[in-house]
């Protein structure tokens, strides 16, 4: 028994294929994202597919007791992504990864319908940055982005997944940016799905300890891997009235330098906008 | 199990609202922490330690009842006397009983959270016997009338100034005698001190009994339980039922984890290991001091066996809590447990340990808060020295307290709404495009600064994004045309 792993480095050859579990928030709140981590993706050369009829993995019904419907969404998923043994399938959240990883193979063991689609399907599924750093081998995306970070890491993606390094390494090689050590990063930053609406007053208390850590790191950008953490946070600095920027580190990754020098963010990005 | 849990939110309130309570706890935990990461890097095998501790607890807990026939047996080959408490009633009763028998008027008593389980010293007043707490930490609970709100340090939630001003108080302290944290100890000392040779019976807790020899551990910091454990001329360890290792092969793998964990200690300072009462030896001799007599201990040794609930969790999916060896690493890990204390959780245990233990031992149907309390970040499961994966039951509770019907309605009604909509692309649709309608009427600039109904509460404290006018699937498909 040892600390809990994602599925690092588990592909017999270099994938030229992937689906795209995009997330529900992703979808629903946070589209620049996905499109951000398909401009990564296929930067290094993979085609990317988005499986339609992608909901919601389940996750928050499993971490509020009720299973039953973790269980229904959990189904969905799997017949959604089918029945593909030779395709990964990237997802760009610790904690949706940990859910089809880790949680719905044990909700479903005893169905006998889909308790080996789900070990299948958990076996291929990776967190987006033990991706492209454990199976593709990659660190350096070729990206150029711009600003002082904060790296936050999120919990499930860290203590879910063991992506503790990938992240740092792939920040790391991006050009043209500082990183700041953010204290107490390990700590949660209190999001914790409807923790953060049933038990509000503590959420709300770890949230300003978080974001008292960022400000103290000087950065000018948060980064996490997991866009629901990242709202939270983001919807707390704006009520503090802070110009941090908040971005999900494949957003960082799909950052490049025009020859000209200006930046340009992935095209889909454009057409998104809030209000 | 203490407090009454209709109150906990408002006990999280409470705790929520004392900047001092958190600055205290927050300071105590995050040295605690810091001591434990250098402890456990300036020990090359911890890894591979932890997984034999782990071991050595599933194969314990999975055997329980051939090691405690076996405790049971080697207590008695050595002069001890055991007894079996299944309840927290019967644990009093046998105590107040021991009391009796042996005609005990004072008791000193080294730290344990058992009794603290069983609301002993509240029962042993009762009987007429007074008894005094040698543990500094719980000296100073004594004192105050107070709870502790750590397994390991009972007062984290109190400061020096607040202490100082109880030692006035209650034990007329001068100016001199709380000037300073060594005068404060040296005064409680001198009490302590006056009790242990008074007093008739010591309690005691046990951080582990090993089955092979009917040995009990003691781990203390202070040498109180080496006093409470050698002086009085009886000894009542109360421990729970799960609390055994196989051999002192496995107790010295135990000890390498818990000082490690609980305080960075490589060992806690006094390790006492107990077989037995006092042995008198043959032939002349005061106090029986010839060949193989002992010239301390007490005449009279009892364990108390503690089930009071454990038993019901073996074989099931929470069983793995029984490897829990108390250091207390979880609490400090967790961020609730930062924020809020101990108290705020209102039972014994508090902590991540806590809101699995109490409403497993004590139902869900008066504790289902409890495993509420927790963000699931996983910072408990990563410190625990046996690995105990503690989110994963906090999660079982969850599932349990929905079975029950303990699941706030709106909660469950939004997941069953999830659930429905998430089955059916189509209908997920809709409604996403119904939330984007809705969430960017109430937005300004992309973001909604009042919520209305429950989701009220996470604008409290932050602003809520407006959903994107298109979907990243409407808009991944419009690109693919």
């Amino acid at each position: 028994m040892s600390e809990r792993t994602g599925n690092s480095g588990k592909w017999p050859s270099r994938p030229t294929r992937v689906q795209l579990l995009v997330t529900c928030l992703v979808d629903s709140i946070a589209p620049r994202v996905g499109f951000a981590v398909v401009e990564v993706l296929e930067r290094l050369g993979l085609e990317v597919e988005v499986p339609a009829g992608q909901t919601c993995c389940g996750q928050p019904a499993f971490n509020s007791g009720g299973w039953d419907e973790a269980r229904a969404m959990a189904r969905h998923l799997i017949d959604v992504f089918g029945d593909r043994p030779d395709v990964p399938v990237v997802v760009p959240s610790g904690s949706c990864g940990d859910m089809v990883i880790h949680q719905a193979p044990a909700l479903l063991e005893n169905d006998p319908q889909y308790a080996d689609r789900a070990r299948a399907l958990a076996a291929r599924t990776f967190e987006f940055t033990q991706f492209l750093v454990d199976v593709l081998g990659v660190t350096d995306v070729g990206a150029v982005s711009e600003g002082k970070i904060a790296y936050h890491p999120a919990c499930h993606g860290l203590r879910g997944l063991g992506a503790a390094t990938q992240p740092l390494a792939l920040l790391g090689a991006v050009r043209n940016v500082e990183t700041c050590p953010l204290p107490e990063a390990e700590t949660c930053c209190g999001f914790g799905g409807l923790f953060a609406v049933k038990l509000s007053d503590v959420s709300a208390s770890l949230l300003q300890r978080k974001l008292a850590n960022v400000e103290a790191s000087g950065a000018d950008t948060l980064v996490a891997t997991d866009i629901s953490c990242l709202m939270h946070m983001e919807g707390g600095l704006r009520r503090r009235g802070s110009t941090i920027r908040v971005r999900h580190l494949a957003e960082v990754l799909a950052d490049r330098l025009t020859p000209a020098g200006q930046q340009t963010a992935p095209d889909a990005a454009a057409t998104e906008e809030r209000s | 199990m203490s407090a009454a849990p209709a109150t906990f939110y408002r006990r999280v309130e409470a705790a929520l609202g004392n900047p001092t309570l958190q600055a205290a706890v927050r300071l105590s935990t995050g040295r605690m922490v810091a001591n434990r990461q250098a402890a456990m890097a300036a020990f090359p095998e911890a890894e591979s330690v932890r997984d034999r501790a782990r071991a050595i607890r599933a194969h314990t807990i999975a055997h329980l009842d051939r090691y405690l026939r076996q405790f049971e047996a080697n207590v008695v080959a050595r002069g001890g006397r055991v007894h079996w408490a299944a309840t927290a009633a019967d644990a009093v009763r046998l105590v107040t009983e021991i009391a009796r028998e042996h005609g005990v008027r004072t008791a000193v008593k080294s730290k344990s959270m058992v009794s603290e389980e069983i609301d002993l010293n509240a029962a042993l007043a009762q009987a007429g016997v007074e008894v005094l707490e040698s543990d500094l930490g719980e000296f100073i609970v004594q004192l105050a009338n107070d709870h502790p709100s750590h397994i390991v340090m009972p007062i984290i939630h109190k400061s020096r100034a607040e202490i100082a001003r109880l030692f006035r108080d209650r034990l007329q302290a001068t100016d001199e005698d709380v000037s300073d944290v060594p005068q404060m100890t040296r005064l409680a000392r001198r009490v302590l001190r006056a009790g242990f040779l008074h007093a008739d019976m010591g309690i005691s807790g046990g951080n582990f009994g090993v089955a092979a020899t009917g040995s009990l551990c003691i781990t203390t910091n202070e040498g109180n339980g080496r006093l409470t454990t050698t002086l009085p001329r009886v000894h009542v360890a109360l421990m729970g039922i799960e609390r055994l290792v196989p051999t002192f092969d496995d107790l010295a793998v135990m000890l390498q984890v818990l000082g490690r964990s609980a305080t960075g200690q490589k060992l806690t300072v006094y390790t006492n290991i107990i077989s037995g009462p006092r042995r008198h030896g043959q032939g002349p001799g005061a106090g029986g001091q010839g060949p193989g007599g002992e010239s301390d201990g007490p005449e009279h040794f009892h364990v108390v066996l503690v089930d009071n609930g454990r038993s019901s969790l073996l074989g099931g999916e929470l069983a793995e809590i029984l490897y829990c060896i108390r250091c207390g690493a979880c609490l400090n890990a967790c961020p609730v447990y930062q924020q809020l204390g101990g108290h705020a959780y209102g039972s014994v245990y508090p902590g991540p340990v806590g809101a699995v233990l109490t409403p497993a031992l004590r139902g869900l149907y008066e504790w289902h808060d409890l495993p509420q309390a927790s963000s699931l970040c996983g910072a408990c499961r990563e410190i625990c020295p046996v690995r105990i994966d503690i989110p994963r039951m906090l999660l079982e509770l969850r599932s349990e307290t929905t079975r029950i019907g303990y699941t706030p309605w709106w909660v469950s009604l939004g997941l069953s709404t999830l659930a429905t909509l998430a089955t059916r692309p189509r209908l997920f649709r809709r409604a996403q495009a119904l939330a984007s309608w809705a969430t960017r009427r109430l937005a300004t600039d992309g973001w909604i600064r009042r919520m209305p109904g429950h989701l009220a509460r996470w604008t409290d404290a932050r602003d809520f994004p407006a959903f994107a006018p298109q979907t990243f699937q409407q808009q991944w498909e419009a690109r693919r045309k």
